[in-house]
């Protein structure tokens, strides 16, 4: 049997969401959760692995509650988890412009911005919770901007008409990480979290059916060893890095949620890939990464092409009406604003055609002179000082004088393990929080929402919901390293490590990583079809094989050995590219961030198939290379009605 | 461009390191630093040698992991870190020399990685708001003057690198402990901790092994995100005054 012939199996569903009216079902929800009692909590151990804002918090928070929280990172400090690199900011339904913000505004437009795939309860659970973080986060010191009467200043972002994103200049998420972080630092001092930098989860431990711990390699000596608790939080981050080019850390992996899906976690929507469209061309073959410029940027710059074809003349001296500020022209309401997946298919579109600029035509202007002109250098300076500075650095080019060029990047994934209300994975006692899960951004995620859920998943969910878990299973039998289960994870792990170190071939570990990027980028990027898909398909499991056969890890295990975690990381990649193209293939809509050309309206913009896709996939693993089972969580909009999403 | 490498090598932390040297070329200008590294070490591993390593993540400046001495300085020529230094900032032939950060309170793990967990260490003494989650009051609550929150974020930019450490002629960690004391002793959520945070931290920097401030300036030359060297003298003002309040109770 192919790996395309797969299985429907028996639907899934949430279980956890109660019923009742959407604004109600969190307190519902809290009010239902068993709690722990204060005594009881030190007893239990909770694992944490990750400490971005869903880890970072999460851990501060369960210690705070007084569990014992085990906590890894593979940085060697919690503070450098890639949260750290968002720019822009976090939403939240403040209303402090008085501009009709509100609760359900925010609901409504996550769930229209994710194209109608995320769902209700989630959604409406994280505007809920959204003005408790800010809240929290500024009675942690997080020097969020402020005007001069002394309150917190807010500006607007891609996909909504309203005020509500607040933010730290250019680094908001290294502010609101920072917070966590030193919330997090609070509980390792006071000896209620056991910290493990330069840690790397290698899998999870199932014990009977329930989730008891992680195999970890300490990455300077190199040792692999074992962590038991009585629940497991992934909090690990997403998958975007499968593409080798994307906005992601070096290091970000995908190895923690693959491992858990592999041990019986459904992995829900992984085709659901955000290419962000304010990113740094590249410049050549020797780009390790691509560095983000904050989506704010399009508040007051303005995206244009030339308009004739192939115009290779300076920006300068091609004449206003020569130019074609498409987004204004196609979208007039939203103008530069409409969300991510729109406006990276309009730059790609206009490339296409041949109109794009700088090297290769792989690129579009992000023009400030206007912007400039209006309200002086120094306010542009003050609103965008830090990006214009690294725009500068990286491209040599001064921003202030010559327009940006962008391209759309890798940048976020909306897919992730399944999780139900209470952020518990198809694994009984496994949970995933922030990127690392599905759950609440559909198949498009707007802009300055990853922080919001991020904390709100680790500062308020999580430590509410796995209350009831724990409170459920308070004598969890304690698991030893004896275990058969434990040997066996364990035998395994060792045996993988020491095979990538055997084969001793002629290929390095980035060879296969930029080979599998590059097929994943042509065939699973902004635009899917049915052929590239497939051929994709038959391409994966032939850069496997060849992988196995030829791959070259210098070194030992028993060290400090970078190539051997990237090589490791790949093993994990290459299984789940090919997930991310079979589930690519299998939605034959368009939808968010997946774009199938098969499924357009006449006008070119996506169209979704309501009657055939409002569900979640869910896949469960099979075996490498075996055709995985596709269980579905049919979506149900009682207060956000479907309609083909418009920004005109 | 070609350009000759003198490298820092070592084991591990109990080994002895010296410098080796390799050659690289077809470098081009566009390049990081860090890229320029990728490429020797494609090269390593192909020759059947163990690739430098060196510690990285983000590559766009705001991580802090990235921490090379090249020619001498923390983070290079350009005021940056590596990650964001380009090879255009050098020349066709150049010789370059590349060490990791040098202080006794950051051990060499490996060739070019360093242990900076002390800094960890420091936060964890006291650079923090006491807020448990759920416990906090309405943001607007409290408004802080502007000036303030500019103040308290352009010192909450300091990335934790250890460039200042590395620079200073006394691995002094003066200037990253002053950016976090000056951060949340001028807001108002702060204040609170304000004395014990400032006692707690510096004694443990001193704890750590860093050695003393003599106003060289080094650090704050190096410091990638540009925190300045009055911070120092913020933090020494605040710890004196903590001193003579702790006298009087």
């Amino acid at each position: 049997m192919t790996y395309t012939d797969y299985a429907t199996g028996a639907p899934v569903s949430d279980s956890k969401a109660p019923s009742g009216p959407v604004e109600e079902r969190w307190d519902k929800r809290r009010f239902e959760a068993k709690l722990v009692n204060p005594a009881n909590r030190r007893k239990h151990t909770v694992i944490v692995v990750g400490t971005g804002l869903a880890g970072g918090s999460a851990g501060a928070t369960l210690a705070e509650q007084g569990y014992h929280v085990v906590q890894f990172c593979y940085q060697d400090s919690p503070r450098r988890a890639h949260s750290i690199a968002a720019q822009g900011g976090i939403n939240a339904a403040k209303n402090y412009r008085n501009d009709g913000d509100s609760v359900h505004r925010l609901f409504y437009d996550t769930v229209k911005g994710g194209d109608f795939r995320a769902r209700e309860s989630n959604v409406h659970r994280l505007a809920q919770i959204s003005v408790e973080i800010i809240d929290q986060c500024v009675a942690q010191g997080v020097p969020f901007a402020r005007e001069y009467g002394g309150l917190l200043d807010t500006r607007s972002f891609g996909g909504v008409q309203v005020s509500r994103t607040f933010y730290a200049r250019g680094q908001t998420g290294q502010q609101l990480l920072l917070g966590a972080y030193q919330a997090l630092s609070r509980q390792i001092a006071a000896g209620n979290v056991e910290m493990h930098p330069r840690t790397e989860m290698l899998d999870l431990i199932v014990v009977d059916g329930r989730a008891r711990g992680i195999v970890a390699r300490d990455l300077i000596t190199g040792r692999i060893d074992t962590h038991f608790a009585d629940a497991v939080v992934l909090a690990s981050g997403g998958y975007g890095n499968v593409f080798y080019l994307s906005t992601n850390a070096m290091n970000s992996n995908a190895t923690a949620v693959w491992r858990a899906h592999r041990r019986g976690a459904y992995f829900a929507n992984p085709c659901f890939t955000q290419i962000h469209p304010t990113c740094i061309p590249r410049t050549g073959d020797h780009q390790s990464k691509l560095t983000l410029m904050s989506e704010s940027l399009r508040n007051d710059g303005r995206i244009w092409v030339p308009k004739a074809q192939g115009d290779t003349r300076p920006p300068s001296q091609i004449p206003e009406d020569e130019r074609d500020y498409y987004l204004e022209r196609i979208y007039p309401s939203f103008g530069n604003l409409v969300p991510r997946d729109i406006a990276s298919r309009a730059a790609k579109n206009v490339c296409d055609e041949g109109r794009g600029v700088g090297p290769g035509g792989q690129g579009v202007y992000l023009d400030f002179a206007d912007a400039i002109e209006r309200m002086g250098r120094a306010a542009v300076e003050a609103r965008y000082g830090n990006l214009f500075d690294m725009y500068h650095r990286i491209t040599d080019e001064d921003p202030y004088e010559v327009p940006m060029r962008i391209y759309p990047a890798v940048h976020y994934t909306m897919g992730g393990l399944w999780v139900d209300y209470d952020l518990q994975t198809t694994v009984p006692g496994l949970f995933a929080i922030g990127e690392a899960n599905f759950s609440d951004h559909g198949a498009n995620r707007l802009g300055a929402s990853a922080l919001m859920q991020g904390l709100a998943d680790g500062y308020f969910v999580l430590p509410a919901t796995i209350n009831d878990y724990l409170a459920r299973n308070p004598h969890q039998e304690a698991v030893t390293a004896e275990h058969p289960a434990v040997q066996e994870v364990l035998a395994e792990t060792e045996d993988r490590i020491n095979l990538l170190l055997a084969v001793d071939g002629d290929r390095t570990p980035d060879s296969f990583h930029r080979e599998l990027g590059e097929l994943m980028w042509e065939f699973c990027g902004m635009a899917r079809t049915d052929s590239g898909l497939r051929k994709a398909l038959e391409r994966i499991p032939q850069i496997r094989d060849e992988f196995w056969r030829r791959i070259k890890v210098p070194g030992t295990g028993e060290e400090f050995n970078q190539s051997l975690e990237k090589a490791n990381r790949i093993v994990d990649y290459l299984e789940l590219a090919e997930l991310m193209c079979l589930d690519a293939l299998h939605r034959t809509e368009s939808c968010g961030g997946h774009f199938r050309e098969e499924s357009q309206t006449p006008d070119g913009e996506a169209a979704r198939r309501d009657e055939e896709f409002a569900y979640a996939a869910a896949w469960e693993f099979s075996g490498t290379g075996e055709a995985p089972v596709l269980h579905k969580e049919d979506l149900v909009f009682e207060y956000v009605h479907p309609t083909q999403r418009s920004y005109a | 461009m070609k350009l000759t490498l003198r490298v820092w090598r070592q084991k591990n932390a109990g080994a002895e390191g010296a410098m080796s040297t390799y050659e690289v070329d077809d470098i081009s200008p566009d390049m990081s630093f860090l890229e320029m590294l990728d490429v020797l070490n494609e090269q390593l591993i192909l020759s059947g040698e163990e690739p430098v390593a060196f510690d990285h993540d983000c590559r766009e400046g705001i991580c802090g992991a990235c921490s090379l001495v090249i020619n001498g300085d923390a983070h290079g020529p350009e005021r940056t870190t590596t990650c964001q230094l380009h090879m255009r900032s050098f020349r066709d032939g150049d010789t370059i020399d590349i060490e990791p950060w040098r202080a006794s309170a950051f051990p060499v793990i490996k060739d070019l990685v360093v242990d900076r967990s002390a800094f960890d260490r420091i936060i964890q003494a006291g650079g923090y708001v006491t807020a448990p989650t759920g416990s906090a009051p309405e943001a607007h609550a409290t408004p802080v003057p502007k000036a303030d929150a500019d103040f308290a974020f352009e010192h909450a930019e300091c990335i934790g690198c250890g460039a200042c450490v590395a620079a200073c002629p006394n691995g002094a960690a003066m200037l990253f402990t002053s950016a976090k004391v000056n951060h949340l002793n001028v807001l108002p959520q702060g204040a609170p901790e304000r004395e014990t945070r400032v006692l707690d931290m510096v004694a443990q920097m001193d704890a750590e092994g860093f050695g003393g401030c003599t106003l060289a300036g080094e650090c704050a030359t190096a410091c990638p995100k540009g925190i300045p060297l009055v911070s120092i003298t913020g933090m020494n003002k605040e710890w004196l005054r903590a001193t003579r309040k702790a006298g009087k109770r």
